[in-house]
């Protein structure tokens, strides 16, 4: 490994880390706008001008490779000159419209004038070069052709990430612009990403254009639960609104990228169906109740059935939406509280969605099905449920996260499951399934709960609570908890890393893992 | 001195291929091919101290040695004939009259490099060029020259034409590589060279046409007949694009080395009108200036012109006497290199743009003191900070015009108008249709 001194600090880096690269690995910043690691150097904004001693002119530290004792000056004076120099030259053109513009607050344009410039501009107003503002290029991208500093990053992910090159170069030099070709407007799955990726207000995103100021949101690192991929997810939200998910880099699965379906998921989550409070079937109403009855009513069920029919009358569907979590506790439930082992778990895309693509998107939209696997709960039990239940063995029904009766069309779920004496939903809204339940219990979505997810190629990755469940809706696990303690009396934890270290003891797939390890790449499953 | 790069001045209808054969035609590369192994070639060039002519005057040989030997990827030659530099205008007269001249300069440097394939990338403009280019490679193809099995050795060159869409940025050598690939003429990061990563990923060696016309005579002739043309490191005979206020313009064939204070005066017949010399751009439009004093003490030689404070570049002289307006002139330049900027670079696509500003201002005598300033400031922050040169080709002219002329700059903003224009605001410098 080539020994280098950035800032007269020597250090070993790897072969073939470039000077952006090496500097962070010591806590040095060297600034940038098109420089991207995921993306092919272009070396177009001037900004990562380093000094490089023996060098005659200054070097971009993006295209300079670590070499045996090069050394880096990133704060001298010819360095700070030329920061200096390349943010007046940015910003001689750019509208300077923070106070209306989205990305004030993430914007680097206003975070570098800050770090490395703070002088004022010597560009009179009227001068500037008028382009094309609000433009709307497709997909849900805005366009503002004024702020842009024509990095270049949107041009290159369409080139090089999902090869369709919609957006391009026009005109020459001052007048340069980025835009679609006439008529042909941006049209991919993905284009969602240019917005993150673009350093400036150049590229917004029509959907939380004006919505917030950025500055308000709180971020937390998520899994995205839009299919089995499981993208890694910052989720940024404010008093329990959610409003937008941006990807979190994740080498083991998405990289920095998530597609525009995921993207938008959370908005299915913040419905007004969502159920906020434990409902009791009364003739044709759902009708609100407390935990505390809900609880109650619902182990004396179990406890008439248990009596009557015995413990296997009682069976359990998990939903591959669950989490690892949730998943075990339902079935440490049903085998120590209840006694039953008729587990399953449904794995249930609905036709009409996007397949496989070979990049991000997985048909099946379940992001824990794989999880729900390892923990023990065999897939495609439906049709031995229904059996039992014309056989009469099967009598309750606790369902998880799964909408059997969207799966099976209404018809067919009365046929097969209509002779059920007692079925209980835990869900987050107000499905089918939960309007032809007995008992409802609402929980709460994965950005409300702690937990983590299994994705299909088996890495385990963690999620966090954003904010707690609406109204009086409780965690999964915190439910089942409370439902367990009002069968049999025993306290059981409520928490996901106490779970999660119950699963790790336990599930041979999960072995020796720690939930804290599970941040912020995720851990593989074990091959068994 | 005799003509050498302008011999058809002296030799009607060169152009023709049996014209051309009766006059030593293709005798270089007969020579090339079957008397030299390529590195023969490559040490004959070098040692005749050939420098490139397209502005850089990089050692020719020199920039040959880089291709590597035995690549598993082809290697491709490129003639840059993208002319595009104001002031500039010989390599479309050369093309026109002499275009065999060039082909055999190319077909040699493609024996030397070991490559099969060139293109030769001309300026939009050059619709004439392009035509007289290609009817002599066809008159070439025909007789043996070009295409397979050359002269019966062995050795097959393809020459392929392209034409640009005119722009100046495809001059420079990776713009042109770019534009060639059907691309945006955006100029490349370097590392890595052209010599390793050109045309199509592949080492490409890229030359002017005046350049790859000496390789001939130098094949001929050899690297010494060469070297004792003009100043032993900047030798041989040069074509200088005299242009401006001089009573004779035009493109003269002189040795290296010649004094620029004879080129205007003796060759260029004196200043239009009898006035007085005020300045001289050496080198094209790109490059520093010269005030009248420091003119007449030039040789046009690339080491005397750099010693002198400018640069040679394409050696295209432009001349301007006493009416001429300083800040108009620095206007005119800033408002090329505007008008070309790529706009790939922050610092040349916003520097340019505001150059050009203030000098309109300046000149319409709305300027302030300060300005002079924001634009030596500008002229630096530009100078070696962006991926091509063509931002220093507009630092080079500011940084020079502004402190040698600065006294016309303040009379500007004291004034309040521009003192060289009359009441009507028409240019005294004007030169009469």
């Amino acid at each position: 490994m080539p020994k280098l001194t950035i800032d007269g600090k020597e250090f070993q880096a790897p072969e073939g880390l470039n000077l952006i690269q090496a500097a962070e690995r010591i806590g040095i910043e060297i600034p940038h706008y098109c420089y991207h690691p995921a993306l092919t150097i272009v070396g177009n904004c001037r900004m990562c001008l380093v000094e490089v001693e023996k060098a005659p002119k200054l070097a971009i530290a993006c295209n300079t490779k670590v070499a045996e004792g090069m050394v880096v000056h990133t704060k001298s004076e010819r360095t700070k000159t030329a920061q200096k120099a390349v943010l007046e030259f940015l910003l001689i053109n750019h509208p300077i419209d923070c106070p209306v513009c989205d990305q004030a607050g993430e914007c680097k344009l206003q975070d570098y004038y800050m770090d490395y410039d703070q002088q004022p501009s010597r560009f009179p107003l009227p001068e500037k070069n008028r382009k094309g503002k609000a433009l709307d290029i497709g997909s849900d991208v805005m366009l503002d052709q004024e702020r842009c500093v024509l990095c270049a990053r949107c041009t290159r992910f369409f080139d090089e990430v999902t090869h369709t090159s919609e957006l391009a170069f026009f005109e020459r030099g001052d007048h340069n612009e980025i835009d679609i070709y006439p008529g042909h407007p941006v049209d991919n799955k993905y284009a969602g990403n240019v917005i993150d990726i673009c350093p400036v207000g150049a590229l917004t995103e029509k959907d939380f254009r004006f919505r917030m100021r950025v500055w308000y949101l709180h971020r937390t690192a998520s899994v995205c639960a839009g299919c089995e991929r499981g993208c890694a997810i910052d989720i940024h939200h404010q008093r329990g609104r959610i409003y937008r998910y941006k990807p979190r880099y994740n080498p083991a699965v998405n990289s920095y990228w998530m597609c525009d379906e995921g993207r938008h998921n959370f908005i299915a989550l913040q419905t007004e169906t969502r159920l906020t409070a434990p409902l009791l079937q009364e003739g044709d109403r759902m009708v609100p109740e407390e935990w505390g009855s809900a609880m109650r009513r619902l182990a004396t069920q179990i406890a008439t059935i248990k009596e009557a029919y015995g413990p296997r009358a009682i069976g359990a569907v998990v939903g591959a939406q669950s989490t690892n979590e949730e998943a075990f506790a339902l079935k440490r439930l049903m085998l120590d509280a209840i006694g039953s082992d008729r587990l399953a778990m449904l794995n249930f895309t609905p036709l009409g969605l996007s397949g496989d693509d070979s990049f991000l998107i997985r048909a099946n939209k379940n992001p824990n099905a794989r999880g729900v696997a390892a923990i023990g709960l065999p897939p495609n039990q439906l049709g031995e449920f229904a059996k039992a239940v014309a056989a009469g063995e099967l009598k309750m029904l606790i369902v998880m996260r799964g909408d059997l009766v969207r799966v099976m069309k209404e018809a067919e779920f009365v046929k097969a499951f209509g002779a059920l004496d007692y079925m209980a939903v835990l869900d987050t809204d107000a499905n089918e399934t939960v309007r032809m339940a007995n008992q409802v219990l609402p929980i709460g979505a994965y950005p409300e709960t702690d937990g983590s997810f299994t994705n299909f190629k088996g890495r385990v990755q963690r999620i966090n609570q954003a904010f707690p469940p609406p109204g009086k809706a409780l965690t999964g696990i915190e439910a089942i908890a409370r439902l367990g303690h009002a069968i049999d009396g025993i306290e059981r934890p409520s928490n996901a890393d106490a779970i999660f270290a119950q699963i790790a003891a336990s599930e041979a797939a999960f072995n020796g893992m720690s939930f804290d390890a599970l941040m912020p790449h995720g851990i593989d499953l074990k091959a068994i | 001195m005799e003509r050498i790069l302008t011999r058809w001045l002296d030799i009607p209808e060169l152009r023709r291929l049996e014209v051309y054969e009766r006059h030593g035609g293709y005798t270089a590369l007969r020579k090339a091919l079957f008397e030299m192994t390529p590195d023969q070639i490559i040490n004959e060039v070098k040692n005749s101290n050939l420098r490139g002519r397209g502005g850089a005057a990089f050692p020719t040989g020199t920039k040959w040695s880089f291709i590597p030997k035995n690549s598993n990827k082809p290697v491709y030659m490129c003639c840059n004939a993208d002319e595009s530099e104001p002031g500039t205008f010989a390599n479309r007269y050369q093309l026109e009259n002499d275009p065999h001249g060039i082909i055999e300069g190319i077909l040699i440097c493609c024996r030397a490099v070991g490559s099969h394939t060139c293109y030769v990338y001309l300026r939009g403009e050059f619709a004439l060029q392009k035509t007289r280019l290609e009817e002599a490679i066809a008159e070439a193809r025909a007789k043996g020259y070009v295409g397979k099995n050359i002269m019966s050795s062995g050795f097959d060159v393809e020459i392929w034409t392209h034409r640009g869409a005119g722009a100046y940025i495809c001059g420079e050598e990776t713009g042109l590589l770019e534009s060639l690939e059907g691309k945006r003429a955006y100029p490349r990061n370097r590392p890595p060279f052209p010599a390793i990563q050109g045309a199509f990923g592949s080492p490409t060696v890229v030359n002017n046409v005046e350049t790859l016309s000496n390789i001939p005579h130098i094949i001929t002739r050899g690297a010494d007949w060469y070297k004792s043309i003009g100043p032993e490191k900047s030798p041989g005979p040069k074509l200088f694009c005299l242009s401006g206020h001089v009573n004779q313009p035009g493109l003269y064939e002189l040795p290296m080395g010649f004094p620029l204070k004879d080129l205007i005066y003796g060759i260029g017949g004196g200043i239009l009108g009898g006035k007085q010399l005020k300045a001289v751009i050496p080198g094209g439009s790109s490059f520093p200036v010269f005030t009248a004093e420091e003119a007449i003490k030039v040789n046009m030689d690339f080491d005397s012109v750099r010693a002198a404070g400018s640069l040679m570049g394409t050696a295209g002289v432009m001349v301007m006497h006493e009416d001429t307006c300083m800040v108009d002139m620095l206007k005119t330049i800033a408002h090329f290199y505007h008008h070309e900027s790529c706009g790939q670079c922050t610092p040349c696509r916003e520097g340019c743009g505001w150059i050009e500003k203030l000098l309109i201002d300046l000149e319409a005598g709305r300027g302030k003191m300060e300005d002079l300033k924001v634009l030596i400031d500008i002229s630096s922050n530009m100078e070696g900070n962006t991926i091509c040169v063509l931002a220093d080709s507009l630092s080079m002219p500011v940084k020079s015009f502004v402190p040698k002329f600065r006294s016309e700059f303040e009379e500007h903003i004291r004034l309040g108008r521009c003192p060289f224009r009359d009441r009507n605001g028409n240019a005294k410098s004007a030169i009469a249709a």
